[in-house]
């Protein structure tokens, strides 16, 4: 007698197959149409702007005449503000998380504090360029500054960093903790040397996210009054300056079209500078997602 | 472990940095509250610096002149925001900056704002606009409307709005509408002359970008819409002005440089403002760079799309500047 029914396996593998094909293919799809929508967008500004995009463009300052206008004062401007956004977004946004996640009691009131975390993250960008202008600007009187539109930036991205990093600390296993405190290692030293260097590379897929939305965010600096036309760099935190993503944005709201493929320019510039920095993460991700 | 350090203590440094520059924040604000009045020329000192902000409309004509200024006098930091005719005024009421640009004449409610912060002001006209209402390059029935006519396509009715509506011998198409956003100065000035504060037609596309009021208008035979001239100007090949019936001569001008300057094309021309702190005017600075900005405004607001005032308007606010030094 045989145990296993030829027949009946050949006819219950056939469906299966097929349902396997099917999921196979709609998911293909799916990254498929992301692909296509990102390759025809890259395609078109890279088509509009490289023609553009020379020594010139990079060492030039705004000006009403396309050939000759450029975006150095917003590159640099815009490097200054993330030297901002970066190290403040990354202590608070990771301290919150190693607080919420290691220290603060599992009750009703930390439930109710991590929901709203989860919220403000959808709360649209203006809502925070006014709560800028209101605390950093007026209040603080820091202005216009590097140092007031990077602090914005940093309240805009951090709920994105600090539910990364939760999530990030909550997924390192158990034992490898228990094995730490076995040892006769104090909860910071877990903390520091187990529990982080095994979050990092999570950690840093939710830096990557929050540093892009930081960068190209136009609204809550056209709010803090950012100006757009300015030739001097900034020399510290303190000095006023102007952002790429702003110069893009008025270029391509411009009449002439010559504007627009400078715009086009600008957003390839903006990208590059994007695609720098998160390499730099994940440089950092990898050299530490081999731990564990 | 050992890079893992590093990391750490590179980003402890950072941090270490950024909260020592908060510090630094924290004084430099207390000592601007100890100064007089708080504002940006004197927090940075012997800086020369010069503050504007406002219209996203007059932006173009005063980068040109931050532009040429600075070929001029290098030496003094000009910065131009782009806060929109609000915004602008919201920050020149408060004292934040020196000039606020503006597409519309400051509001009851603004100045009263600055007045109660103790702010004078004068206005100073740089140039024109015209607003032009255009169709699609193929619509042969419009060519010219009057006001009266504008206003009756325009407004909510509760009806669709047919060409044939305003004009049996016009087509029986529906007419679909392109204008800017609500916020706009271009919206309230159109609202002013045209709307008179009645509802604009609910099937109208509202957009912030004029390039968008341009495709569609091009790409939609039954349109029409309205915006700036320099939208116009940079697309009179793909697009219809409609010449408009002025209504004290009853002669239907079109927008040309030469009919916007002299007041023919009217009433959809509009002037565009500065308006200067007359407390900052007394800053070598901000006078020097009025002064540049009105013997200057008429050739570079054409430049860039928009139409100067007659140049003997631009003389007689030289003499109005003289008078504030």
């Amino acid at each position: 007698m045989r145990l296993i029914d030829q027949n009946k396996v050949t006819s219950n593998m056939k469906p299966r197959i097929v349902r396997n094909k099917i999921y196979k293919y709609i998911f293909l799809a799916a990254t498929t149409l992301c692909l296509i929508v990102l390759a025809v967008l890259f395609a078109r500004v890279l088509k509009q702007g490289l023609p553009h995009l020379d020594w010139q463009f990079l060492t030039s300052t705004p000006s009403r005449k396309p050939e000759q206008a450029g975006v150095y004062s917003a590159l640099i401007g815009t490097m200054w503000m993330m030297a901002v956004v970066i190290p403040v977004t990354f202590i608070i946004g990771v301290g919150a998380a190693i607080y919420l996640e290691e220290y603060a009691k599992k009750n009703k009131f930390t439930t109710f504090i991590e929901t709203n975390i989860s919220n403000l993250a959808g709360v649209p960008s203006v809502v925070y360029g006014l709560l800028g202008l209101t605390l950093f600007a007026r209040a603080f009187a820091l202005g216009q500054s590097v140092l007031a539109a990077g602090l914005t930036m940093s309240l805009l991205v951090l709920p994105v960093i600090i539910v990364a990093a939760q999530e990030a600390i909550r997924a390192v296993p158990k034992e490898i903790r228990e094995a730490s405190y076995g040892m006769g290692a104090t909860k910071w030293t877990t903390i520091y040397k187990v529990v982080l260097p095994t979050a990092i590379p999570s950690i840093l897929t939710g830096a990557i996210l929050a540093i892009s939305r930081a960068i190209g965010e136009t609204a809550p600096l056209v709010v803090l009054g950012i100006p757009l036309f300015l030739i001097q760099t900034p020399t510290s935190i303190f000095d006023s300056f102007t952002a790429l993503p702003m110069q893009i944005y008025n270029w391509t709201g411009r009449p002439q079209a010559e504007f627009q493929d400078i715009a086009a320019a600008g957003i390839i510039v903006l990208l590059a500078l994007l695609i720098l920095l998160n390499s730099i993460a994940v440089l950092i991700r990898n050299k530490f997602s081999k731990k564990f | 472990m050992v890079n893992f350090k590093k990391l750490t203590l590179a980003i402890a440094l950072t941090g270490t940095l950024a909260l020592a520059a908060c510090g630094g924040g924290s004084d430099d604000s207390s000592n601007g509250s100890n100064g007089s009045s708080g504002s940006n020329n004197e927090e940075t000192g012997s800086k020369q610096q010069v503050l504007l902000d406002g219209s996203s409309t007059v932006y173009p004509i005063m980068e040109a002149v931050a532009e040429e200024y600075a070929g001029v006098a290098p030496e003094v930091d000009v910065s131009v925001g782009v806060s929109g005719s609000g915004g602008g005024f919201e920050k020149f009421t408060k004292g934040e900056i020196d000039i606020s640009n503006a597409s519309r004449p400051i509001k009851d409610e603004e100045a009263q704002a600055a007045s109660d912060n103790g702010i004078e002001f004068t206005e100073f006209e740089i140039a024109y606009d015209g607003l032009s209402v255009v169709v699609n390059k193929e619509n042969d029935w419009v060519d010219q409307l009057t006001i009266d006519q504008l206003k009756q396509i325009w407004i909510e009715d509760g009806s669709t709005k047919k060409w044939s509506d305003i004009d049996p011998s016009w087509p029986d198409e529906e007419i679909a509408f392109y204008s800017p956003g609500a916020d706009s100065g271009t919206f309230d000035y159109f609202n002013e002359v045209v709307l008179e504060d009645e509802p604009i037609v609910q099937s109208a596309t509202l957009s912030e970008d004029d390039n968008v009021l341009v495709t569609g208008v091009a790409e939609n035979k039954n349109a029409i819409g309205y915006f700036g001239y320099a939208y116009y100007a940079e697309n009179t090949d793909t697009l219809k002005v409609v010449p408009i019936v002025n209504p004290e001569t009853n002669e239907a001008v079109e927008p040309t440089n030469e009919t916007i300057e002299s007041g023919d094309y009217a009433p959809l021309s509009r002037p565009l403002f500065i308006y200067v702190n007359n407390e900052a005017v007394k800053d070598e600075s901000v006078y020097n760079f009025v002064e540049f900005t009105l013997e200057n405004a008429g050739e570079l607001a054409t430049d860039v799309g928009y139409v100067s005032l007659p140049s003997e308007r631009y003389e007689e606010a030289l003499k109005t500047l003289e008078g504030l030094k």
